[in-house]
């Protein structure tokens, strides 16, 4: 089996394999990764790094690709307001 | 003060998909000095995007093609550096990128004597109602993202737009497990089946094609069918069912997931910045992959959208051009493949009737929730862009651009620097970290 990590998405704990992308363990737990500005949910949709729409908050960073970004141990996501 | 190291390299390739790998390792195997860059988190593109999950699911096996060529770059020579995204150039012999990590970003500065692009292409999204709820993606997006972890097993999913990507897609998402109902493809029979005909002439790809199809068995695969509603659930918030038609009847299937690209539109972006000239939507090049900037070649599909083996070929005629050896050898497997490229343009071709997919309240720019109606009283991009903020967001137009140059027929403009955003801290952090340049020397430059 493989290895797995911990980190919070919108303050709930949950546990992923290494090398899930943020944007996956996003869409794992059904949480938008931002609300867009006339306060849509959205989620991924290139899975490229190119439309943006995956980007949430990353150890408390705003607006970080989450495509392009592994889960690592404890870090704290939450959607991007 | 401000000190940014920089990095020297005889040839800089941006992109390791299979046009850069292609690039560096010709390149670096005669005796340049190679670096090349790439914004994604590990070399292979997105043809050859690789599982970063270790798991055994059936797709998730590299591909031994991808494989031999990713050695044989590590053996060249060429050093790679991933996760690096380019946000401006200029043709003198200077590239920035910046770098994303957990803990926040930083900048990187390369000075080049050649250039190399091979910044490969991305998928095209076309507007429809509901194309923004949670639950519908782009059909390589949903390949991505499982490939990124993301379980798709046991979701019904349907699998829609246009392209050879749908099937490779469809039958991939099959393989880990998806219930694929439906593949539909927008082109119609009739102008599909001159392709299909023509790949005779291309053993490999057909044989490939017909695996995926032989895979897709409990799928129905519709032409001359398209996805014109994406419906809710009853919370409003994600995907519920897929409204479809084939031009007479129109229908609703339940999904959890919708999975729609039409095809594939070039990165151009930086091409644009450096000043290349371009032939219609791509970058124009001569036979040795040359752009209008001497030092500046391009390679796969900026050039003309033809595919894998197209880049590879592309690819190794600029890599071994900038080492200035023969590529003579390469050239007729270069025109065979731009032919297909040219069939493949023919047969994909949109169907008029997906520009009156968007109702008016329908979101065009999904950065700035511009919306299809908050455009008609525009003629072009500045305009709208002034009155709207349509393509304003942080992608930059990349998706609504190619989307409204489909609706309303509107070319692009100008690019500017950043070509991604960057946070303001992160272009002007001192970097106090000592990095070695290709060369082994160090370079500190002081602004």
């Amino acid at each position: 089996m493989p290895e797995t990590i911990s980190l919070t998405i919108n303050h709930a704990r949950k546990q992923v394999a290494r090398g899930t992308t943020v944007a996956a363990a996003m869409l794992l737990v059904q949480q938008p990764s931002r609300v867009s500005v006339t306060g849509e949910p959205r989620t991924a949709l290139c899975g490229m790094g190119i439309c943006f729409e995956c980007r949430a908050v990353v150890n408390g960073v705003l607006h970080r690709r989450t495509c392009q970004l592994l889960c690592e141990q404890d870090m704290a996501v939450e959607t991007n307001p | 003060m401000i000190s940014t190291k920089t990095k020297r390299t005889e040839v800089l390739v941006v992109g390791a998909g299979p046009a850069g790998i292609a690039a560096a390792t010709a390149a670096a195997e005669n005796g340049r000095s190679v670096i090349v860059l790439d914004d994604n988190l590990t070399a292979g593109g997105q043809i050859w995007r690789g599982a970063t999950v270790e798991e055994s699911r059936p797709s998730h096996r590299s591909d031994p093609q991808k494989q031999r060529a990713i050695e044989r770059l590590q053996r060249s020579g060429a050093q790679l550096f991933s996760g690096h995204c380019v946000y401006s150039a200029d043709a003198s012999g200077t590239l920035q990128t910046s770098q994303e990590s957990a803990s926040g970003t930083s900048t990187e500065q390369f000075h080049f004597e050649q250039l190399i692009l091979a910044t490969g292409a991305r998928e095209r999204f076309l507007p429809f109602p509901g194309w923004t709820l949670p639950g519908v993606f782009g059909a390589g997006g949903l390949q991505a993202l499982v490939k990124g972890g993301y379980p798709i097993a046991g979701k019904r999913v349907i699998v829609a737009g246009t392209g050879p990507l749908l099937l490779a897609v469809a039958a991939h998402l099959v393989e880990d497990g998806a219930v694929v109902s439906h593949l539909l493809e927008q082109a119609p029979l009739a102008q599909l089946a001159p392709f299909a005909a023509s790949l005779w002439t291309h053993p490999a790809k057909l044989i490939q094609g017909a695996s995926f199809r032989a895979k897709l068995w409990k799928t129905s695969y519709r032409t001359g069918c398209w996805v014109v509603d994406a419906i809710a659930a009853s919370d409003g918030q994600k995907l519920a069912a897929v409204r479809m038609t084939d031009g007479t009847r129109t229908w609703t299937e339940p999904c959890d997931l919708l999975a729609c690209g039409y095809h594939l539109v070039p990165n151009t972006e930086l091409a644009a910045l450096l000043g290349c000239r371009f032939s219609g939507s791509f970058v124009q090049v001569d036979d040795t992959q040359r752009t209008s900037l001497p030092n500046v070649f391009c390679a796969g599909e900026p050039t003309g959208i033809a595919g894998l083996d197209a880049a590879l070929v592309q690819g190794e005629i600029a890599g071994l051009a900038c080492a200035g050896r023969s590529y003579a050898s390469l050239q007729k497997r270069a025109a065979t493949e731009r032919t297909f490229g040219d069939r493949m343009e023919k047969a994909f071709a949109l169907r008029p009737e997906l520009r009156s997919l968007p109702r008016p309240e329908t979101i065009v720019c999904r950065c700035e929730d511009v919306r299809f109606s908050n455009l008609h009283n525009h003629t072009g991009w500045t305009d709208a862009k002034l009155q709207t903020r349509c393509g304003m967001g942080p992608c930059q137009g990349r998706v609504c651009g190619p989307a409204i140059e489909h609706l309303l027929g509107w070319k692009p403009v100008s690019v500017r620097q950043p070509l991604f955003p960057v946070p303001i801290e992160a272009l002007c952090a001192q970097d106090e970290t000592t990095e070695i340049n290709n060369q082994n020397e160090l370079i500190e430059e002081k602004a």
